[in-house]
């Protein structure tokens, strides 16, 4: 098991979200098959920090982030009994549907990866930013759009006087994604989650999301879930990163222990694969494949097919996760943690 | 204003489109075989009335007379009911727009209605069974609905009259209140026969732009700032819903006049629709393209209501209409 201790702090902090065993399965269309998209993943978030989750497309790190505000689609999708998802101690997953509600965009928001149809065209930036304060902290349309403002000045959007009554088609990209920040926000929520927040955004757009993420995270104090494919972003703005791959977590550690010591292959893979300023490669490496259908995973451990250390063990059992060593609850769901010496390439 | 500078270059469309509708039901109406005279009349007979109405004129020279009158505000005199084509329209006009009205009426709030409360209930029973009720329904012809309404409702039940738009011996005009409900109980039975297939088909084309629209991200956005399942329904996904709503709004103004002609015959209401549909049959040259003008002003008109309404409820519409307007005007 994880069980990652806080790093070298006297007293570690409470645990604000507990995800233990999340399960999300969809009933693929003629019924025919199981998709397991997140499959028995297990992680805690502290106050204060940010998490990184980081994987290929199609490794469940979407549908993860989604199945905590239970957000998934029902049908097909559904969160497996045995799950637990823990919010300041109450299962969010037994919670009835108002107070499930209260949760949603109050003590937890989120944002999405797509700016532009994040926003529903017909309706004002500011009565959309308005809304969840309306809802959650009854305040009057007056009150909540003189709120709207002052969380698009925070943003960092000009004139939010008049950027208030703007429609979303009238903004840029980054203007919108700075809208939906300001909407998750105006609540103050203890937990952010962030679905690919920059993904849409050009590069210049994108550094600077993440630095308004980065100053809103310690002006409110509120823990970031960050969901990315970009190593690159983790690197800057997460504390401590889960590495999925086909709906497992196959490794987790503070980011300076992933970058310096990758222990999982496919992070090794990764981390290969993200082009470095400082060391001249001809050519980029890529990790062979694909990762394969959720609804068939293979057998053994499932990065197997794709790992260029992989041998007979690997086929016959899947490694649960291993404690890596070097403290600060770094592990990896990988034999090669029992036997090192096993860590030559075949290719 | 950018606004008024749209809706003139719309209204001037609009009128450009009557007139080209005009002149091609002229064409076509003088083109079609068979004459004004009824086939027992003196050939002699009819040859002077020809020539009385100018009808041996070359079509051009009819056209030309034809635009100059019409300048005038002078639809000509009917043929067939020796009278001014105006005074006959006044008269029936009103009728059929209480009946393509209510007609219109029915079919949008009643669909809608019913569409709205299917996506919310979707795949549930109310919803399975309102989805095949509105099948049945819309799949009934006017011809027959219209004739099986009026035996059961008028002559089985006679819960409703068979026929008129009132009671001739004690309102033949409006003249109280009793005689508005006489209207409207009148005006029951052709306006469901006529509203009740497009509220069917409303209700099916509203359920699927609700959830078509339910898949959305912005859906989810709304959910995860906790907006209740109602709310999103009725005010997230129900504005973008309207948007494909009003177009079918705008569309639905000719069926409702082609309908009005049948049902007006079935129930002898004394409409515009049966008006046209004689004046076609005996080639009542001036009543075919004043009522031609008519229809066509209403379906344009519908349609410009239509879009002036969409602008209103979509911005990005609105904000891209005065854009164009800045480059016309520029």
């Amino acid at each position: 098991m994880t069980a990652p201790a806080a790093p070298a702090a006297p007293a570690a902090p409470p645990v604000l979200l507990r995800v233990r065993d999340l399960k999300t399965y969809f009933v693929t269309e003629h019924g025919k098959g199981t998709a397991r998209a997140v499959d028995d993943v297990s992680f805690d978030l502290f106050p204060g920090e940010t998490l990184g989750i980081v994987g290929e497309s199609g490794c469940g790190k979407t549908v993860t982030s989604l199945s905590i505000l239970r957000l998934v689609p029902e049908p097909p999708g559904h969160v497996l009994p045995g799950s637990l998802i823990e919010f300041e101690g109450r299962n969010l997953l037994a919670l009835s549907a108002p107070e499930l509600r209260a949760v949603r965009g109050n003590q937890i928001a989120m944002i999405f990866q797509e700016p532009m149809t994040s926003l529903n065209p017909v309706f004002t930036v500011g009565d959309q930013i308005a809304e969840a304060a309306i809802i959650h902290q009854h305040l009057s349309r007056r009150a909540a759009r003189a709120r709207a403002i002052e969380m698009l000045r925070l943003v960092g959007i000009p004139d939010p006087d008049e950027r208030v009554d703007d429609y979303p088609h009238q903004l840029s990209g980054g203007m919108r994604q700075r809208v939906m920040i300001a909407m998750a926000l105006i609540c103050h929520p203890k937990v952010l989650i962030a679905d690919e927040p920059t993904t849409a955004l050009d590069v210049t757009i994108q550094a600077q999301i993440l630095e308004l993420l980065d100053r809103l995270q310690h002006e409110l104090g509120m823990a970031v879930l960050l969901i990315t494919h970009d190593l690159g972003v983790v690197a800057g703005h997460a504390d401590r990163v889960v590495v999925m791959y086909a709906g497992r977590v196959v490794e987790t550690a503070t980011t300076d222990a992933l970058f310096e010591q990758p222990t999982h292959p496919y992070t090794e893979g990764l981390l290969a694969a993200v082009p470095r300023i400082d060391a001249r490669r001809a050519r980029l490496h890529a990790i062979p494949g694909q990762v394969p259908a959720a609804t068939a995973w293979p057998p053994g451990c499932r990065f197997h097919p794709r790992c260029p250390y992989a041998w007979e063990k690997c086929v016959a059992e899947e490694p649960p996760l291993l404690d890596a060593g070097d403290g600060a609850g770094h592990a990896a769901r990988c034999w090669l943690v029992t036997e090192p010496e096993r860590r030559v390439p075949k290719r | 204003m950018t606004g008024s500078a749209w809706l003139l270059r719309r209204l001037a469309a609009s009128l450009a489109i009557i007139f080209a509708v005009v002149t091609f039901i002229f064409i076509l109406i003088h083109l079609a075989p068979g004459k004004p005279c009824s086939e027992n009349l003196e050939p002699r007979i009819c040859d002077l009335l020809t020539h009385q109405f100018g009808l041996d004129q070359p079509l051009a020279v009819q056209y030309g007379r034809y635009l100059v009158e019409l300048a005038h505000g002078n639809l000509g005199m009917s043929f067939s009911l020796r009278r001014p084509v105006l005074d006959a329209l006044v008269e029936t006009v009103p009728f059929t727009l209480q009946l393509a009205g209510a007609a219109l009426a029915l079919d949008f709030l009643l669909g809608l209605g019913l569409g709205i409360y299917q996506a919310v209930r979707v795949n549930r029973l109310p919803d399975v069974a309102l989805g095949n009720a509105t099948l049945f329904v819309y799949s009934l012809p006017t011809f027959w609905l219209a004739p099986i309404l009026l035996l059961i409702f008028g002559e089985k039940l006679r819960w409703f009259p068979v026929g008129g738009a009132s009671d001739p011996i004690f309102c033949p005009a409006v003249t109280s209140l009793f005689c508005v409900a006489d209207r409207l109980w009148h005006l029951v039975l052709p306006a469901t026969t006529l509203g009740v297939v497009g509220a069917a088909g409303t209700a099916r084309f509203q359920r699927a732009a609700m959830l078509e629209v339910a898949n959305q991200d912005y859906v989810r956005t709304a959910r995860a700032k906790g907006v209740p399942e109602r709310q999103i329904v009725l005010r997230h996904q129900l504005r973008n819903a309207l948007l494909s709503f009003i177009t079918r709004f705008g569309l639905a103004f000719p069926f409702l006049l082609t309908g009005a002609v049948l049902v007006e015959t079935v129930f002898a209401w004394p409409g515009m629709g049966r008006l046209a549909f004689n004046a076609i049959l005996t080639r009542d040259y001036p009543l075919v393209t004043a009522s031609a003008l008519i229809a066509s002003t209403v379906v344009v008109a519908g349609n410009l209501l239509a879009d002036i309404l969409l602008g209103v409820a979509d911005p990005r519409l609105r904000v891209q209409a005065a854009a164009e307007a800045d480059i016309a005007t520029a």
